[in-house]
């Protein structure tokens, strides 16, 4: 057999293998021991130099191409195998992933977070207190002594009259502002701090809990007056609500702890049937404040005559409810699962004055 | 505090309407809380005449109207009894709403007869109780007009908020004043408002009568005058049409008299029926035990503290709050005794708290009233009932004198612009004191008017300035601004509890916020609450909680009631102790509730799997660390509480004594006390136990890989049952400092091959190598060691 027409059947046979094993097969008869090319190989250790010079390149050349031949060929086999197998394979996609479950943080925590936020770019300290309080702290401290009728306004949760300290009676604090007392007790000024926390009041209907959210705002520096007062709330509410068409409405009012006090109406306007903070179509009672009261400055053993400034304290629950939309204060305690995956918000979204506060 | 437009405008001159009069309120800090005006909903309803009156038909008690309404005569289907040709009424046409009960009118067929709409009765109207049949009006009523412009009730009521501090404006007068010095209009004088000459009282003939205080700390001051041959009827038209307007229902003249003078002038007043007295009437301490039956029906027993007004007999009045029944007048009352007396505030306010009484009369005095207006107050009070119940004055009769010492104030006028924010010109300044019935002397000393007992330092002299002024003129200027980029606020606890709320939100827990009270019983069961409230708003809340989980539990059963499968709670919040010194000891807490399926049954694994001991434990660790805590190191010790499982809870200590966490299978029976069932598993971490890391700077240390790769060998022991697995692998990590870098337990078996009581733990050792790699002789080495620190603890390498 002439080696052309080797080539040609081994090229036949490599061509119409049709399964691995079957090249392999070809490719021993070709290549291997007692192969045919092999054979041909063998052949010229005995051939003349003219001869090898002829021959040897043809056969070398046999080889080469049969070689290139079963490797192509043995990828193609393999990369068909591979893609049988690989029908084999199939899952539908479009079953379900494994579920994780998605937690939430509670909207106030994320609103306290929001509002330490924005007071920090003001160089407010976030400052604590004690939820159970005595009743130096919370009324008499802030000038509103046992007889005033602002104590009887406050609802408040007592406890029995054996705890009492020092003839003060202990009770549940009726607003933040007994830190305001703490912090002036304990640090020197220049003070500004805000004081979120529980509070308490013997109270409960759709918009009242005997237990909500205050945050509590306390400026104490030198030749601070109302006009600082106004532009911090104005700040604040702009950048709390993002929006600059937050318009402030400022009414004179009374607070025993402040003089002059000032109530703070915040704009809103009618969008599909819900108040949107922004414009002026209706007020809404957001802020009481005011000037820190002369006797509450020297209570705390400050003298007046260097340091004054003001104060102020709104509901968290209820500026989370003007900004994320929701109408009743009770669900906010109720822990009821749908509500905390509906108005709960991310891990991630972490309040940032770079990446905005709202979220 | 209410009061209609035209009641205002006896007081103050002024062109303003309601509008202009509400936002001048607001802006002066008198908050208006609501404007109503009643005819409003009275507009459709005009005075029509009854043409004709004819039998129904088909109905006794019903008559066929003919009602001429200012247009086309109208049949109406009437039956009220009084309905009769020729009367004038009040009609309301198809369309309108009737206010009693917001029924719309329409032309219908009553008993097969048209109606075109209703005549009304008063209560229809909403203008009183009468509805034993329709309204009457008189003859010269015009037929066709609106009925609300004719009768006078286009009269809006606006209600205001009065702050306590402001008890001058706990009358009309006092709020035409303020409106005054803000520009609204003039407030008329007194004396033309009530057509009476101060000057010149009525000291009557005849004996004064006799009253005196003997209590001067609790009533300094006891005016009273005699009127006798008094009528006590209906109080005249225009006194009761005020007091209704605002919701007060007319009783008698007497009566509405004091009413209207105390809500007019802010001057509470008491009436006594001479003839229910026996001898002198006396202010005096209460004694211990001594009871009234109060106006109000009830019977309230009186002690030393308290000011009251008796005779010899019993006490008439708890002083300036509330009368006693016994004296009070009657539609016999011919003889009474009028008392303007001054109650000291205090007084008045622990008093009240103590009865829990409260009365306009109490709102008023402890807020403090005008202490110079006694003499005034009583001669308006006598020339009332004079003027409408006729008899003759008696002599009056003055006991002790109010606290009318002037108040003086050194004022700089500078000070508004230091305070307050706003630049006023002294002469302005000047001007709105004056208004507002301050004095001013050339030195600016400023003298405060008697009625404004609020007013005692000159900050309360730049809130004046300043309201009336407008808060609108307070610029806004930033606060000054530290250097550079704003510092880190949050204190090492609050960035603490922020991690680790994101961080329990990023593992799938959602945040609840729960009472910090609880029910005794539950409290109870979770250690006990320190503190329990006197005056809880129900037995539901009423201890303040020791721990956070009774609450997360409650919220888990209210889950499950409502369906829910699947419950992940966390709170971070406070469990109240008392600290040694009897202050509260506030300890920040999270906790955890995992209650349902931990996962729901899906294609891939079957069926649902449930939460377990090692859910909890796994929230526990991942919160710990994420507080800061080298985790590793803890132990994991007994002792979680009662409420736990006692054999699949633990607790995770730094050191044996401080508990950082607990964690575990709820206890059934606490799990059925909170009526769930299944398993309910829960951690808590007392984030106030972990120490606060010291702050070391930013420096990480350097980045030193080991040159060498790491090998593992694992070993498999033979131990008892109840040797806990950490021992194990702590008794191991412990045996090679140099080499072992760790020790992870990954099989625990018992079964087929392991004898009874005992359990096969296998282990993965990681060793790691420092200056070359490990010779078969060195692994022996190690191997030894492994081997014999297990031994210690009984274990046995399986072969």
């Amino acid at each position: 057999m002439d080696i052309a027409t080797l080539q040609t059947e081994l090229m036949a046979a490599i061509d119409s293998a049709d399964t691995l094993d079957a090249l392999e097969a070809v490719r021993i008869s070709a290549l291997g021991k007692q192969g045919s090319v092999s054979a041909l190989l063998k052949t010229m250790g005995a051939m003349s130099p003219d001869e090898r010079q002829a021959q040897g390149p043809i056969i070398n050349g046999l080889r080469e191409s049969v070689t290139t031949a079963l490797a192509a060929k043995k990828a193609g086999l393999e990369t068909a195998e591979l893609n049988r197998r690989l029908a084999n394979e199939y899952v539908d996609m479009t079953l379900p992933a494994p579920e994780t479950p998605r937690g939430t943080v509670h909207p106030v925590s994320q609103v306290m977070d929001e509002l330490a936020e924005i007071f920090a770019d003001m160089g407010f300290a976030v400052a604590e207190g004690r939820e159970i309080e005595d009743d130096w702290h919370n009324f008499t401290a802030l000038n509103i002594p046992e007889t005033h009728p602002a104590r009887a306004m406050h609802d408040t949760f007592y406890f029995p009259d054996e705890m009492a300290r020092d003839g003060s009676k202990m009770l549940l604090r009726t607003h933040t502002s007994p830190v305001q007392i703490r912090t002036m007790t304990s640090q020197e000024p220049p003070i500004r701090i805000i004081a979120p926390g529980r509070v308490y009041r013997s109270d409960s209907d759709a918009t009242h809990t005997p237990m909500f959210h205050q945050i509590e705002g306390l400026v104490i520096d030198k030749g601070i007056h109302l006009g600082h007062l106004k532009w911090t709330l104005e700040t604040f509410l702009k950048a709390y609500f993002e929006r600059e068409d937050v318009v402030l409405r400022l009414r004179p009012s009374y607070f025993p702890f402040t003089e002059p006090s000032v109530e703070v109406d915040v704009g809103y306007s009618m969008v599909n049937g819900k108040r949107v903070i922004g414009g002026s179509e209706g007020w809404m009672e957001v802020l009481g404040s005011g000037m820190v009261h002369r006797k509450v400055i020297e209570a705390c053993g400050l003298d007046p005559d260097i340091w004054q400034g003001f104060a102020f304290g709104t509901g968290v629950d209820r500026l989370a409810m003007l900004k994320y939309g929701m109408d009743d204060l009770r669900a906010f305690f109720d822990g009821d699962n749908r509500w905390l995956q509906h108005y709960g918000f991310d891990a991630l979204d972490v309040p940032t004055l770079s990446g905005g506060v709202g979220a | 505090m209410k009061f209609s437009l035209s009641w205002l405008k006896e007081h103050l001159h002024t062109d303003a309407d309601i509008h202009a009069v509400a936002d001048c309120l607001n802006r002066i800090g008198l908050e208006v809380e609501g404007i109503e005006n009643p005819a409003d909903k009275l507009s459709a309803f005009r005075i029509a005449k009854v043409l004709s009156a004819a039998p129904h038909p088909q109905a006794d008690k019903l008559q066929v109207l003919s009602v001429d309404a200012g247009g086309e005569p109208l049949q109406v289907v009437c039956g009220a009894p009084n309905a009769r040709a020729g009367l004038l009424g009040v009609f309301g046409p198809a369309g309108a709403v009737v206010p009693a009960n917001g029924m719309v009118l329409k032309v219908a067929a009553i008993r097969g007869v048209e109606s075109n709409g209703m005549m009304c009765s008063i209560a229809e109207l909403e203008l009183g109780d009468d509805h034993d049949g329709i309204i009457e009006l008189a003859a010269d009523a015009p037929v066709g007009q609106a009925y609300a412009d004719w009768a006078g009730l286009d009269d809006p009521v606006i209600d205001v908020s009065i702050t306590p501090n402001r008890q001058d404006c706990m009358g009309v007068r006092g709020i035409a004043r303020d409106l005054a010095a803000a520009g609204l209009g003039t407030l008329r004088p007194l004396s033309e408002v009530y057509r009476i000459d101060f000057a010149a009282p009525n000291e009557g003939g005849g004996p004064a009568p006799i009253v005196r205080t003997d209590d001067i700390a609790g009533c300094p001051a006891f005016f009273a005058q005699a009127v006798s041959g008094v009528r006590n009827g209906d109080a005249p038209e225009w006194m009761r049409s005020k007091l209704k307007a605002i919701g007060q229902k007319p009783i008698s003249v007497l009566v509405d008299i004091t009413n209207f003078v105390s809500i007019d002038l802010g001057r509470p007043l008491h009436v006594y029926d001479r003839a229910k007295l026996n001898g002198a009437l006396v202010a005096r301490k209460a004694i211990d035990g001594e009871d009234m039956v109060a106006l109000n029906g009830k019977t309230y027993t009186l002690d030393s503290s308290m000011t009251v007004i008796a005779d010899d007999s019993m006490v008439h009045d708890i002083g300036g709050i509330m009368g006693g029944e016994h004296s009070g007048v009657s539609e016999t009352t011919s003889d009474v005794l009028i008392e303007c007396a001054y109650f000291d505030p205090e007084h008045i306010a622990r008093t009240g708290q103590k009865l829990a009484l409260t009365s306009d009369a109490r709102q008023r005095f402890e807020r403090g009233v005008d202490p110079a207006f006694l003499e005034d107050g009583l001669a308006i009070a006598t020339k009332l009932v004079l003027d409408h119940c006729g008899g003759t004055a008696s002599a009056i009769t003055r006991s002790g004198t109010a606290p009318v010492a002037p108040r003086d104030i050194s004022y700089d006028t500078q000070y508004c612009q230091q305070l307050g924010g706003v630049d006023v010109t002294p002469e302005e300044q000047r001007n709105i004191l004056e208004r507002l019935g301050f004095s001013v002397s050339d030195n600016w000393y400023v003298t405060v008017p008697t009625w404004r007992r609020d007013v005692d330092g000159p900050a309360d002299i730049v809130e004046e300035v300043v309201r009336i002024v407008g808060l609108d003129n307070v610029v806004s200027v930033p606060l000054p601004r530290a250097d550079g980029v704003a510092k880190p606020t949050a204190t090492p606890v609050q960035s603490l509890e922020r991690k680790v709320r994101r961080t329990a939100a990023a593992r799938g827990l959602n945040e609840a916020i729960n009472w910090s009270f609880l029910p005794q019983k539950a409290a109870d069961a979770f250690g006990g609450g320190a503190w329990s409230l006197a005056n809880p708003i129900s037995e539901d809340m009423k201890v303040m909680r020791p721990s956070l989980l009774p609450g997360l539990l409650s919220a888990a059963q209210r889950n499950m009631d409502r369906g829910a499968s699947s419950v992940r709670l966390f709170e971070i919040g406070r469990r109240y102790f008392a600290a040694a010194d009897g202050t509260s000891d506030e300890r920040l807490t999270a906790g955890i509730v995992l209650a349902g399926d931990k996962s729901v049954r899906n294609w891939a694994t079957g069926k649902a799997t449930k939460f377990d001991a090692f859910d909890a434990k796994a929230d526990a660790i991942a919160l710990l660390k994420a507080a800061g805590v080298a985790t590793d190191g803890l132990l994991v010790m007994d002792d979680a509480g009662a409420h736990y499982h006692p054999g699949q809870s633990a607790t995770l200590r730094m050191g044996p004594k401080n508990i950082l966490a607990a964690f575990g299978t709820l206890h059934p029976a606490t799990a059925k006390a909170f009526d769930l069932d299944g398993s309910i598993v829960a951690a808590e971490i007392f984030l106030d136990a972990i120490p606060l890391k010291k702050a070391t700077g930013f420096m990480r240390p350097a980045f030193t890989p080991p040159a060498l790769q790491a090998v593992t060998r694992d070993f498999a022991f033979l131990v008892s049952q109840d040797t806990p697995a950490n021992d194990l692998v702590r008794s191991i990590k412990g045996c090679d400092k140099d080499n072992i870098v760790a020790v992870r337990l990954f099989d625990r078996f018992a079964g087929q091959g392991v004898p009874d009581g005992q359990v096969s733990l296998a282990v993965e050792v990681t060793l790691q190598p420092t200056d070359k790699s490990y010779g078969d002789d060195d692994l022996k080495l190690i191997s030894d060691k492994v081997i014999a620190a297990a031994a210690k603890l009984g274990a046995v390498l399986r072969g």
